[in-house]
């Protein structure tokens, strides 16, 4: 497989490693629930609920064995194939969730 | 006081830096350059005190030599900064009065053990090291990669001249993998 790095263009898979579900950028802030309790569940969801979708998919992939980057990568489970490639730290901050 | 009279060694262990010529190619342990991480802190605009100083900063996958320093890209807004030993033994302080507080300098010329192989025909030999496409990158290009299990930084200074560094400690592995794909390959 081969992922079109923003940066680097196309580099093999075998550089990468793979964390999961790109929804892990949006870490729920505990401070900002009104209960305790609705900040634990959504903590909750966020550690352990997570979609599977046969098809489109965004995830997380690490440039481990290159610029050791952060990607999000959308790719669709069934077919492989890669229709997009965004740096994390451009997602996070279009999510508000960085400087 | 002590009399420290301490006695330098190559990457590889010796008093010299090995060379070996296989076939067309000739894979030489360099021991004359002195390297630097560079990174701009957020915020900051290092360009201007950059070409002030002399010190390039190449695009993403670049490297680019100047008169005294070279450097390559290493990942979004970092760079390896290269300078010759012999006047940058402590590079860091060459660096630092350029950039104040407006990027971090880590000194990394110890971590580094740096190959140079030079020859014609280099794409078929580092086509049996590594993913990264030689041949498709060209003079100029320089990237991090896997080559055995190494993660090494393959920098290409001319279609008959790569630097290969690799982790210090294992200089004797990374050798041992550029001999044996040379034999391979030629």
């Amino acid at each position: 497989m081969i992922i079109n790095h923003p940066l680097l263009g196309p580099r093999d898979a075998q550089e990468f490693t793979y964390l999961g579900d790109a929804a892990l950028i949006d870490r729920p802030d505990g401070l900002s629930y009104p209960t305790p309790d609705a900040a634990m569940d959504a903590m909750h969801d966020y550690l352990y609920q997570r979609s599977n979708p046969a098809g489109e998919h965004r995830e997380l992939w690490y440039h481990e064995q290159g610029d050791r980057s952060w990607l999000v990568v959308t790719r669709n489970t069934v077919t492989h194939e890669i229709t997009r490639v965004e740096l994390a730290r451009d997602v996070a901050r279009m999510r508000g969730r960085s400087k | 006081m002590a009399d420290l009279s301490l006695k330098p060694i190559t990457p590889l262990g010796n008093d010299a830096p090995v060379r070996v010529t296989i076939g067309p190619v000739t894979i030489a342990e360099v021991v004359d350059s002195a390297f630097a991480s560079l990174t701009r802190r957020m915020g900051q605009d290092i360009a201007a005190v950059a070409k002030g100083a002399g010190i390039p900063l190449p695009a993403a996958g670049k490297v680019e030599q100047g008169a005294t320093y070279g450097a390559f890209w290493l990942g979004p807004d970092s760079w390896m900064v290269e300078a010759p030993f012999a006047s940058h033994e402590d590079i860091v302080a060459h660096l630092k009065p350029v950039f104040g507080e407006t990027a971090s300098v880590t000194e990394q010329t110890d971590a580094w053990a740096r190959f140079d192989v030079t020859g014609e025909r280099l794409p078929a030999l580092f086509e049996r090291l590594c993913n990264y496409d030689i041949a498709r990158h060209g003079a100029g290009s320089a990237s991090r990669t896997m080559l055995e299990h190494l993660g090494c930084y393959v920098v290409i200074r001319s279609a008959t001249h790569i630097s290969v560094l690799g982790p210090r400690s294992s200089a004797q592995s990374l050798f041992h993998a550029l001999e044996t794909a040379a034999h391979s390959a030629f």
